[in-house]
């Protein structure tokens, strides 16, 4: 199955969008709610990052009886050096950002947690690929 | 404690969820920082807050947090409330100052997340 959903930079009413749809497939599919918490709450995450720190964005999902495949990609200004991004705590965040709940640093180590596999490429000046794999059945 | 007795100490506006008042709650965690709050795997988990904005409720939904109080008087937006309805969740409004918030959960026995 594959699902594919469109992000917006700065609109933050609509961040959450793409992982609200993939919850209630998730649940469709009778992931177990622990596994399904930690797949959206990377996805969410992903999408805020996007919201927060990107032009605009697209996020593509693809599920089989094992995996959950998301690969998050966005036109942005990239990120210059991805294991300083990946710190607890290292954030470019602007006030907006942090006055909306977020940009306290912890999305990208988070993702990080959440996912089996996360594979993470950036361009400066052209945008971010994020690459996230979760196993939904043993 | 139930969601109805938290209702009452806090004096709080039942938002939507009234039919959901006699659900018990074990662990409340606050914070302003949806960040902080989507690193938490505690299950049973209510969350007290002085932001309202969606995000919160978003985060709510996919951290599996089934009741979200707004304290300092701060109020749920419709857009809010209709989200926090599709996911069964329970949002309720307090007058008081989070640290008093806090203060009366925690002495009617609400177990921190750590
Ligand atoms: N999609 C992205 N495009 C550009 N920069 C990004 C992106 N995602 C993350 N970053 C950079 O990595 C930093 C850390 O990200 P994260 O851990 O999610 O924290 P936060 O979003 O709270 O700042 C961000 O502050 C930003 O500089
Ligand atoms: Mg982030």
């Amino acid at each position: 199955m594959q699902f594919k959903y469109d992000l917006e930079g700065g609109n933050f009413s609509r961040a959450g969008h793409a992982s609200s749809e993939v919850k209630k497939i998730l649940k469709q599919l009778n992931v177990d709610a622990r596994i399904i918490k930690r797949i959206v709450v990377a996805l969410y995450e992903g999408e805020v990052n996007v919201v927060a720190h990107a032009h605009k964005g697209v996020v593509m999902v693809d599920i089989d009886e094992k995996r959950i495949y998301i690969r998050i990609e966005d036109e942005g200004p990239g990120i210059p050096d991805i294991n300083l991004a990946m710190q607890e705590g290292f954030s470019t965040a602007s006030a907006s950002v942090r006055e909306m709940g977020f940009g306290a640093g912890m999305g990208l180590p988070n993702i990080k947690k959440n996912t089996d596999q996360l594979n993470i490429e950036s361009e400066v000046g052209k945008g971010t690929v994020l690459e996230m794999t979760t196993m939904i059945s043993s | 404690m139930k969601i109805s007795e938290i209702v009452d100490v806090l004096n709080a506006r039942v938002v939507c969820g009234s039919d959901k008042l006699n659900t018990e709650v074990r662990y409340a965690f606050a914070s302003d920082l949806m960040s902080d709050v989507l690193t938490l795997d505690t299950e049973n988990l209510m969350l007290v807050t002085g932001l309202a904005n969606l995000q919160v409720i978003r985060t709510a939904e996919m951290a599996d947090i089934f009741c979200v109080v707004f304290v300092r008087d701060k109020k749920a937006t419709p857009e809010m409330k209709k989200i926090a309805e599709e996911n069964n969740i329970v949002i309720l409004e307090s007058p008081y100052s989070m640290f008093r918030a806090v203060s009366v959960l925690h002495d009617c026995g609400l177990q921190p997340v750590y």
